[in-house]
């Protein structure tokens, strides 16, 4: 008889929208074990080929059916830097899970790859016996790597583990890039990315904050310290705005504006020095992770109407599905096929309401989404009084700007050879959202560890030459 | 963690810290700013520099006493450290021979305009220096102000120091009597918005900087945002310093009541 695919444990919806706590709460190791079972170790794993970094994900999942859940973290660890992370947030339905056999051949629903992933991973993590990766003995040489996020840590890992003398440079007061800043501890508790770091800083890894590399420091400031190659993961971290009418009203912000106040800043906790609105009916304007992570934290903040308001529909959204799934059950409502053209404020100048253009789907455009078009007069208001803005993110200009000999696109990302991440000047090599534009914590670790490889390479050529 | 190696009262408000911060020591340059963040739960809050000691390796902040988070700073002894300063952040002014420069700073302003004054000395400029505030005690460092102009006006409003009247007064004075070719501006939003006025009426090319809101002040949030010229800028990264006459600062105004407590 064919087992059904496992259901991820959660809390229960009224519950969590009041607080911060973790919505999934993780599969127990019957529930793994039993999921486990389905997969079918095909011969020609396609799943593989939907993963960004390729992991034996068979391997790992025969190991958890074999009850050896320790060796199923260490198979995850061979190709990733931050299983406990992916597991949780990556969009498995469009990677892995999309290719495997139980999609592809038998229609039904696929083995729950990340779920499992994220059991391996925290079940070690809670036996307390992280294995700490062994490292090469140190051969003195100094690398720097420009931003914490996944895509500089991923590099810095393999870097060490190689032994390089690695020091991140970080221009916040934490670390981790916007698994720190940007997504909710709802849905990754800050104590997983804690834990990470801790394990980079045990291999060796040094760490810098409150250092804007091209500011606090310059190219020739690292040449001149030594650093023999740079690996820049500055992310991208630039908040776009639709620079409608009125959009500069008080309690108008950007989706990196309230995550930053809420997650680096903790602003919902009392004692914090750092404010932010608590607004009663908060629309937020977009349809990615970006969206409804900050759709879903002014839930728990308070609000009464948590609105997503999108110009496509709801299929178009580019937010993993687990997301969307989660914020209706909490309550948040939908207008899609809305696109706001203008705010109106009160005498203090606050945002008391907001103009929608109601919209159609016309013909797919270059994505391959259908186009929203607007229908010619029909438009409604709609109150609100706290709007959040999240309309994508552009690329962080600053390392483009101060740094000489980068080949940068009309977009603001560096250009870099795909194989190597390897870009115009020799010794710097690039990777995450800085060269994709915005995209996914695995894709961004995939890029910094190629990096590493090739970084390891262009160094050891160099040595011979030598 | 940053040591605090001098601290110094200007006034009853007004606090004047040197902070070791050797690398931003090396590469800060006149006009650029600060991110201060005192303890775990504090917010990060901008502040310019004022002063540089390469050989020390520190910095000097002048920071005025205004609300919780400028508190907290100014409760902070000599030998105590401040949990986060990041930097230099913002554009450096610019700064060449203009030919006459007219220097309005009002209240805590007139610490960020010494650095300016100074640059646009070295570089052949006539410095005016205009110092505005309420009243007597609230004008700060005039002897340094003094060593780097010209000619110093001081205004206050109650006439107890210098000349009674309002900066803006000061700043026509000049003008009606001779030609001024650049005038920057630094102070309280309110004030910069009347110098601006008054200057544009003039036609003298004026600068202002800005001190909006901000919460990274390297690009990533928005909350600096102002209109410059009918655009939306962002201070900590296309500023602090802007055409003043370009700048909307009713909106700004409004904007900086945003989390007023
Ligand atoms: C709210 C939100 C939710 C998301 N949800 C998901 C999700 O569910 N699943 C998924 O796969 N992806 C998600 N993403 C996308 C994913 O987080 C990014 O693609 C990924 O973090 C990119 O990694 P990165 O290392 O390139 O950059 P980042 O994570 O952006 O890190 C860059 C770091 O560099 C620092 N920096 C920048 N410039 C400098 C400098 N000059 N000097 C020193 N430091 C510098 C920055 O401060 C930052 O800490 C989400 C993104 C956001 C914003
Ligand atoms: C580029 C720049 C340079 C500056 N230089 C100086 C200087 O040299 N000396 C000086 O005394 N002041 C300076 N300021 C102003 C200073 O940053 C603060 O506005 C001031 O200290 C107010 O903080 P507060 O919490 O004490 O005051 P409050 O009036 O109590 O502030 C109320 C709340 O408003 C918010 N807020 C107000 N202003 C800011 C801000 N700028 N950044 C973040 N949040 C803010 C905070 O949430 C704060 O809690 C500068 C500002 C800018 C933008
Ligand atoms: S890293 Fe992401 S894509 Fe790869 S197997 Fe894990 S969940 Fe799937
Ligand atoms: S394709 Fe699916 S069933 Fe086959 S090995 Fe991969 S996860 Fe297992
Ligand atoms: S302070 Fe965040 S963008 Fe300027």
């Amino acid at each position: 008889i064919a087992i059904p695919r496992v259901k991820m444990p959660e809390v229960d919806p009224a519950v969590r929208s009041r607080t911060y706590d973790e919505v999934n709460l993780g599969l127990t190791p019957e529930l793994a074990a039993n999921e486990s079972h389905r997969c079918l170790d095909c011969v020609d794993p396609t799943c593989i080929t939907g993963c960004p970094v390729e992991i034996n994900i068979p391997k790992f999942i025969k190991n958890i059916e074999r009850g050896e859940f320790l060796e199923a973290a260490k198979t995850l660890k061979e190709t990733s830097a931050l299983p406990a992370v992916c597991g949780r947030v990556c969009p498995q339905e469009r990677q892995c899970e999309s290719q495997c056999f139980y999609t592809l051949k038998l229609k039904k629903e696929p083995v729950a790859i990340g779920h499992l992933e994220r059991f391996a991973a925290d079940y070690e993590r809670m036996s307390g016996n992280i294995s700490i990766p062994e490292t090469a003995p140190t051969n003195g040489i100094k690398i720097a790597v420009v931003g914490s996020g996944p895509a500089g840590l991923a590099f810095a890992g393999d870097m060490v583990k190689l032994g390089y003398d690695v020091t991140v440079f970080e221009a916040l007061h934490e670390l981790g890039g916007v698994l720190r800043y940007g997504i909710p501890e709802f849905r990754l508790p800050n104590e997983i990315v804690d834990i990470e770091i801790d394990g980079l800083k045990k291999m060796g890894v040094k760490f810098v904050t409150n250092c804007i590399v091209g500011k606090t420091i310059s190219q020739e400031d690292l040449k001149a310290e030594g650093f023999k190659g740079i690996f820049v993961g500055s992310g991208a971290g630039l908040p776009n705005f639709m620079n409608i009418p009125g959009e500069n009203l008080i309690g108008i912000m950007s989706c990196n504006e309230y995550l930053t106040r809420v997650n680096l800043m903790q602003a919902a906790d009392p004692d914090s020095d750092t404010p932010v609105y608590k607004g009663k009916k908060v629309a937020v304007v977009g349809g990615g992770n970006t969206a409804m992570d900050a759709v879903r934290t002014a839930r728990r903040l308070g609000a009464e109407r948590a609105m997503i308001v999108y110009r496509r529909s709801e299929e178009e959204m580019p937010a993993r599905v687990e997301e969307i799934k989660h914020a209706k059950e909490e309550g948040i409502e939908f207008y899609t096929l809305h696109n706001p053209i203008r705010y109106e404020g009160d005498e203090q100048g606050h945002v008391q309401r907001m103009l929608l253009q109601r919209m159609e789907l016309g013909a797919p455009d270059q994505s391959g989404r259908r186009r929203p078009v607007a229908i010619e007069g029909d438009t409604t208001w709609l109150e609100v009084d706290e709007v959040i803005v999240s309309v994508g993110v552009s690329p962080n200009p600053l390392i483009p700007q101060s740094f000489d000999g980068m080949e940068v696109t009309s977009w603001g990302t560096i250009v870099v050879n795909s194989d190597t991440m390897q870009t115009a000047d020799e010794m710097i090599f690039a990777g995450g959202d800085i060269v994709r534009g915005g995209a996914t914590v695995i894709l961004a670790m995939g890029d910094g560890r190629k990096a590493a490889k090739a970084m390891h390479q262009y160094l050891k050529g160099d040595q011979v030459e030598k | 963690m940053n040591k605090i190696v001098s601290k110094e009262y200007l006034s009853d408000r007004v606090v004047k810290f040197e902070v070791e911060a050797p690398l931003i020591a090396k590469s800060r340059r006149a006009g650029h700013f600060v991110i201060v963040r005192v303890g775990k739960k504090g917010e990060r809050v901008p502040y310019t520099i004022a002063d540089a000691d390469l050989k020390k390796g520190t910095i000097t902040l002048v920071i005025q006493k205004v609300g919780k988070s400028s508190q907290k700073v100014c409760e902070l002894n000599t030998g105590d450290y401040i949990t986060d300063i990041v930097g230099p952040l913002g554009k450096a002014t610019h700064i060449e021979n203009f030919g006459t420069v007219v220097c309005a700073g009002g209240g805590v302003g007139i610490a960020p305009m010494l650095p300016i004054m100074k640059a646009m000395k070295e570089t052949g400029n006539k410095v005016i220096s205009v110092l505005g505030a309420r009243t007597k005690e609230l004008i700060i460092l005039e002897e340094q102000v003094r060593e780097h102009s010209d000619e110093v006006i001081i205004m206050t409003d109650d006439g107890s120091y210098g000349e009674k009247g309002l900066i803006t007064n000061g700043v026509e004075k000049v003008i009606l009597r001779e030609k001024v070719d650049m005038c920057v501006t630094i102070g309280p939003a309110i004030m910069m918005k009347f110098v601006s006025e008054l200057t544009k009426k003039y036609d003298v090319p004026t600068v202002a900087s800005l001190n909006t809101i901000m919460v990274d002040g390297t690009g990533m949030c928005g909350a600096c945002r102002v209109t410059v010229g009918g655009q939306t800028r962002f201070v900590c990264v296309d500023g602090p310093e802007f055409d003043a006459h370009q700048v909307d600062f009713n909106e700004m105004l409004m904007r900086l009541k945003a989390y007023d407590r």
